[in-house]
């Protein structure tokens, strides 16, 4: 019976000191109507029989063991190193549950406020969660937490339309029941076109940094501009873009949301992932989610605890402001390994990596008869490139000889259509990147 | 009866608020039977002054390790002063509820709905019965 | 006073200029970094790949986990995570694909998303299932969207109260809040059923026309199927209101009795209980959502579908719709077209699946398409199990609780003594030790070597000690678990001290969450030096 250890005679003991003859007594509260139906499901198949359909299922995938691949779009191919997947891997982390109880869960306990604070160094911010989904809804908790800093006065939300087209999507279902206005993202507006936007009605403003087409707008003036309207300004960051690139918290971000992906955890086609969240002490008794903080024990011993607890759903109930429960504990605790193992200068390096590779490629790929890249603005390891046919024609061709060609852009943009977004991280060797030119060439 | 304090010159509301009038300004805080319950409080946050409030409206929030509670006025009118020295030390709510640990100042034209909180007996008899 | 921790943190053990990994030199010419954009200090750690190493595995010691014993968490459901489905993850076909693949390119994903959809429709008896939400919480909103989008639909906007028991879990009231809608909360009766009269009463009175719906938990929160459900389902349909009930205690109802014929409307369920998935130390879930035909238009999305039918029958079961692994591997796959060839002969053309958005969907709750990860190993563990084991999953883990219940009842108050579902409640509290409560037990507990049950919840039972055993631990264990729970009551009335100080034996003792909650030291201080 596969993983319940009852032998026949155990059952029988078991009954017996219940007071029943049989264990279908003990539905005896379920409806008759509507006890015990019958389950179409396939059979029970042994263990070898399970490993080797799951592995056959796998190999039904085109994936980035057997392909090149130049993909991003916000999920990234970026090296994890082996350590953090067998830390992973201890049961001790793994089969254990929310740390409710402090005196045996130190380990996840330290961990996670480990993770806090490597997400302050990279953010900026003074304060971070112990994360929530992924990206998107991140982003989603951060615009409950402006209208409630703002107290419900305010009703506008400007989001770029920069910010990556699936985010913006949650931060609408999340907040299609509340009576406000999420604007900005319709047309094509640059930065200083949502500055203008801003008003006594703003609760907050968003841009994505490096956006989702990979680049980087001057934001020099944004911050103040935000702050004069009384509004927050929310920054969506690609954590590996941090190693390099200058902190939200240096632009005058209030909020710094994000995937948390690229930092240790796998492609695993979109989840689990990591969704961050961290925030200026200003706001930092608003924060949803679980927080570890230090504290003594009896014996004046330090150590952690979830704290800020009376803001959760099973304190506060009706009144709380996010019904967040289960998180993404597990995906903390990879981003915090890769971050422990590449540290100061690993991680720098592995931004660099990215930056000249990215380059190196949009270099080669705009010298191409028919083909041009944006280099409009400064952009981090994704750029868009014009393409001479539909990307889809491109994309076959490219599988065809072993490579995952860029995303879309026209899937979401109407006026982007050939438009590639093509993704360049330190996975793709030099050889990778010109086979891809030689074969994008060769489409011109 | 429990031994909490309950000073007779306030008038109380069911939500565990004490209401002192001083002419037009009415003084606002929570009773000891509150901070007894809700025990070791360690943040408050209030509305700022300069903001209006209808009777009824929350003014604030109160929280302990183990609670957050909403503080309501019973009295409309103007905020004109918060207690800003309980953000830095919260637990004076604990130690004087009716002293250093006040926490509103709310101007008023109407006292009328003053007249119809409880008085200390009827406070004490009503946390007596929960 | 600064004493040490158990465990330096790991800025702590670090010098300037280690590193934990080693890196490729940059084999592409370097172009110049825009200096103006470059950040100037990055105060990350700097230690080696050794020290990274012992510091997690000695942190990863302070932990107790299900791997380590017995873990009787109620409502968690803290069942046994198998590892073939840890393996199974890990597969570079899984762990190495993006998520926005083309769908020729991974049609072995979308075909697990899909059975597993058509699965846990079929174990709850619902039409259609979305699988896209990533955690219990998110399910729950989902289906609350779900239920006001349904309602403004049909002109009937004004449904805003959504009836929640005071027993429910913290989640459904505030799930309700964000979703724009209010919460009406009902009273429980002595039997912990909903009281009857109270529902009438919000079904029947001056709010009936504000009835948008009802979030029940089945079997409740304190481990009891509800014999009226049919009523309380009736009572609120008969108002206009939908029936979500809160799978989280699905694994009392497996092949017992299906949620979709008792006549509710939606339900999400918890992967991360009832199907294994593990929990990881609070994360990640999976909250699955299933819907009768009147909510199917709604569900968040994307969902999986056949979008394109195949040339032979392809409803077979799932081993025979496969091809061995050896076929198509890598690069010259591509031309193969989709692998998930028929067994029927030669020249069949196998569907295409593909993703969907459902007509009025309520939107999408993540980016790409909900927790891949938990949605394998889900499939997984219902592919070991098949149609009778998953029977018995819940029959065992049923016989469990059932068992344990009977055992305690000698030393412990139950405040229901009837037959409970895969979870009971104790009281932890003695009237001849009335110093000692329920948090001092479960801290005593972990001295005989368990993690504690949940205290204080549900809410409605003073000092409640919710015990929830699963199907996969032994009469052994169970019989060890009683044991230290009499010796403790033993303990309660000789040395009421040695509870009130429990944990002696953790790695620390009872923690000041006051000096928490003032100080809020969230952040070590190197992390701020910039």
């Amino acid at each position: 019976m596969s993983y319940i250890p009852h032998t026949p005679f155990e059952t029988q003991q078991m009954l017996v000191e219940i007071g029943v003859a049989t264990i279908d007594e003990l539905f005896e509260a379920v409806p008759a109507t509507h006890r015990f139906p019958k389950l179409d499901l396939p059979p029970p198949m042994s263990e070898m029989e399970v490993a080797a359909e799951m592995l056959a299922i796998s190999e039904a995938n085109d994936h980035a063991q057997d392909f090149a691949i130049f993909r991003g779009a916000g999920a990234y191919h970026h090296f994890i190193p082996s350590v953090v997947n067998h830390m992973l891997l201890r049961g001790e982390f793994y089969t254990a549950y929310t740390p409710y109880q402090p005196e045996i869960s130190q380990g996840t306990l330290q961990a996670t406020y480990e993770y806090q604070s490597m997400m302050c160094a990279l953010t900026g911010m003074d304060a971070a969660n112990a994360s929530h989904y992924d990206g998107a809804t991140s982003l989603a908790e951060a615009i409950t937490v402006a209208l409630e800093a703002t107290r419900h006065r305010r009703k506008k939300v400007i989001l770029s339309h920069a910010i990556h087209p699936h985010y913006r999507e949650v931060a609408r279902t999340y907040h299609q029941g509340r009576d406000i206005r999420i604007i900005g993202d319709r047309g094509r507006g640059e930065v200083v076109d949502l500055m203008e936007m801003l008003d006594e009605n703003t609760a907050m403003l968003a841009v994505q940094y490096p956006d989702f087409f990979g680049q980087i707008d001057d934001l020099s003036t944004l911050a103040d501009a935000v702050h004069d309207a009384g509004a927050l300004l929310v920054m969506v960051a690609n954590p590996m873009a941090l190693s390099i690139f200058k902190s939200p918290g240096e632009l005058g971000a209030d909020i710094v949301v994000g995937e948390g992906q690229p930092m240790g955890v796998p492609l695993g086609y979109g989840g689990p992932y990591l969704g961050y969240f961290a925030i200026r002490q200003k706001y930092v008794r608003r924060i949803a989610g679980r927080i570890i903080g230090e504290t003594l024990d009896a014996d004046g011993k330090r150590a952690f605890v979830m704290t800020l607890r009376p803001r959760e759903q099973d304190i506060k109930r009706e009144r709380a402001t996010s019904n967040i429960c289960t998180n993404q504990g597990l995906m903390a605790l990879s981003a915090s390994v890769y971050m422990a193992l590449m540290g100061k200068n690993g991680l720098r390096h592995v931004g660099e990596l990215n930056y000249h590779k990215a380059h190196y490629a949009a270099n080669e790929i705009n010298r191409l008869d028919g083909y041009s890249v944006d280099m409009s603005k400064p952009f981090f390891n994704e750029f868009v490139v014009a393409c001479p046919r539909p990307i889809a024609r491109i994309n076959e061709a490219l599988l065809a000889e072993g490579i995952i060609g860029g995303y879309d852009l026209g899937a979401h943009y109407y006026h982007l259509t050939d438009r590639m977004l093509l993704c360049v991280t330190e996975m793709n060797a030099k050889e990778e990147i010109d086979r891809l030119v030689e074969i994008l060439g060769g489409l011109g | 009866m429990g031994d909490w304090k309950t000073p007779a010159n306030l008038k109380y509301a069911e939500t565990d608020e004490w209401f002192a009038a001083d002419g037009a300004v009415v003084t606002i805080g929570i009773t000891d039977y509150a901070q007894d319950q809700l025990n070791d409080i360690v943040y408050v946050e209030f509305r700022d002054a300069g903001e209006e409030l209808d009777a009824g409206d929350s003014f604030g929030e109160v929280e302990s390790v183990k609670a957050a509670s909403e503080l309501y006025s019973a009295v409309a009118g103007e905020i004109i002063e918060v207690n800003s020295a309980l953000e830095d030390a919260p637990e004076t709510v604990n130690a004087d509820p009716f002293g250093a640990g006040w926490m509103v100042k709310v101007r008023t034209s109407d006292l009328a709905p003053l007249g119809g909180l409880m008085d200390a007996a009827a406070y004490d008899a009503y946390c007596d019965s929960r | 006073m600064t004493t040490e921790l158990l465990q330096p943190l790991i800025y702590d053990i670090g010098s300037p200029g280690r590193m934990g990994v080693n890196l490729p030199e940059c084999d592409v010419p370097k172009v110049e970094l825009p200096a103006a954009l470059m950040r100037e200090d990055l105060p990350l750690p700097e230690v080696s790949e050794v020290q990274v190493v012992r510091h997690f595995v000695k942190l990863s010691k302070l932990n107790y986990s299900i791997d380590q014993g017995l873990y009787p968490l109620g409502s968690c459901t803290m069942k046994y995570n198998p590892k073939i489905n840890e393996d199974a993850a890990r597969l570079p076909g899984f762990a190495q694909l993006h998520p926005l693949t083309d769908e020729s390119g991974s049609q072995g994903a979308l075909f697990l998303m899909r059975e597993l959809q058509k699965w846990l429709g079929e174990i709850s008896g619902f039409d259609a299932v979305s699988l896209t939400p990533a955690a219990g919480a998110q399910g729950e909103f989902a289906g609350i969207l779900m239920i006001r989008q349904y309602h403004r639909d049909r002109g009937e906007g004004q449904r805003d109260l959504i009836l929640v028991p005071n027993s429910a879990h913290g989640t459904n009231p505030a799930t309700v809040t964000m979703a724009g809608m209010h919460v009406h909360e009902l009273p429980s009766n002595d039997r912990g059923n909903v009281d009857m009269d109270a529902l009438h009463a919000a079904c029947e009175g001056e709010l009936r026309d504000r009835i948008a719906g009802m979030m029940v938990t089945v079997p409740s929160t304190l481990g009891l199927f509800e014999s009226t459900i049919l009523e309380v389902i009736a009572t609120v349909h008969d108002a206009g209101g939908l029936m979500y009930m809160d799978g989280a205690n699905m694994n009392a109802l497996m092949a017992a009795v299906k949620p979709g014929e008792l006549g509710f409307d939606v339900m999400h369920y918890n992967l991360h209980k009832t199907f294994s998935t593990p929990h990881g130390g609070g994360g990640p879930g999976s909250g699955a959502v299933g819907v009768n035909d009147k909510l199917a238009p709604y569900l968040p999305g994307p969902i999986v579908e056949i979008v394109e039918e195949g040339a032979a029958d392809t409803e077979e079961p799932v081993g025979a719709t496969l091809e061995s692994p050896e076929h198509g591997r890598g690069m010259t796959r591509a031309s193969q077209g989709s692998p998930l060839q028929t067994s029927a002969g030669e020249g069949d053309r196998p569907p295409l699946y593909g993703f969907v958005m459902p007509e009025k969907s309520i939107g999408r709750l993540k980016a790409f398409h909900g927790n891949f990860g938990m949605h394998l190993r889900a499939f997984a563990y219902i592919r070991v199990y098949g149609d009778s084991g998953i029977r018995d999953v819940t029959r065992y883990a049923v016989l469990n609780a059932n068992y344990l219940r009977a055992k305690l009842m000698r030393t412990y108050k139950v405040p229901y003594p009837r037959y409970c579902g895969h979870e009971f409640v104790l009281e932890g509290h003695f009237e001849d030790a009335a110093d000692v409560h329920a948090l001092d037990i479960s801290k005593r507990l972990m001295d005989y070597g368990f993690h504690p049950p949940t205290n204080y919840f549900p809410l409605i039972v003073p000092e409640a000690l919710l015990i929830e055993p699963t199907e996969t631990e032994t009469k052994v264990d169970l019989d060890e678990f009683v044991e230290a729970m009499e010796r403790i009551a033993e303990e309660a009335r000789r040395d009421p001290e040695l509870l009130r100080n429990a944990p002696h034996t953790a790695p620390v003792r009872r923690l000041d969450e006051v000096r928490a909650a003032k100080e809020l030291v969230l952040c070590c201080a190197p992390a701020l030096s910039r």
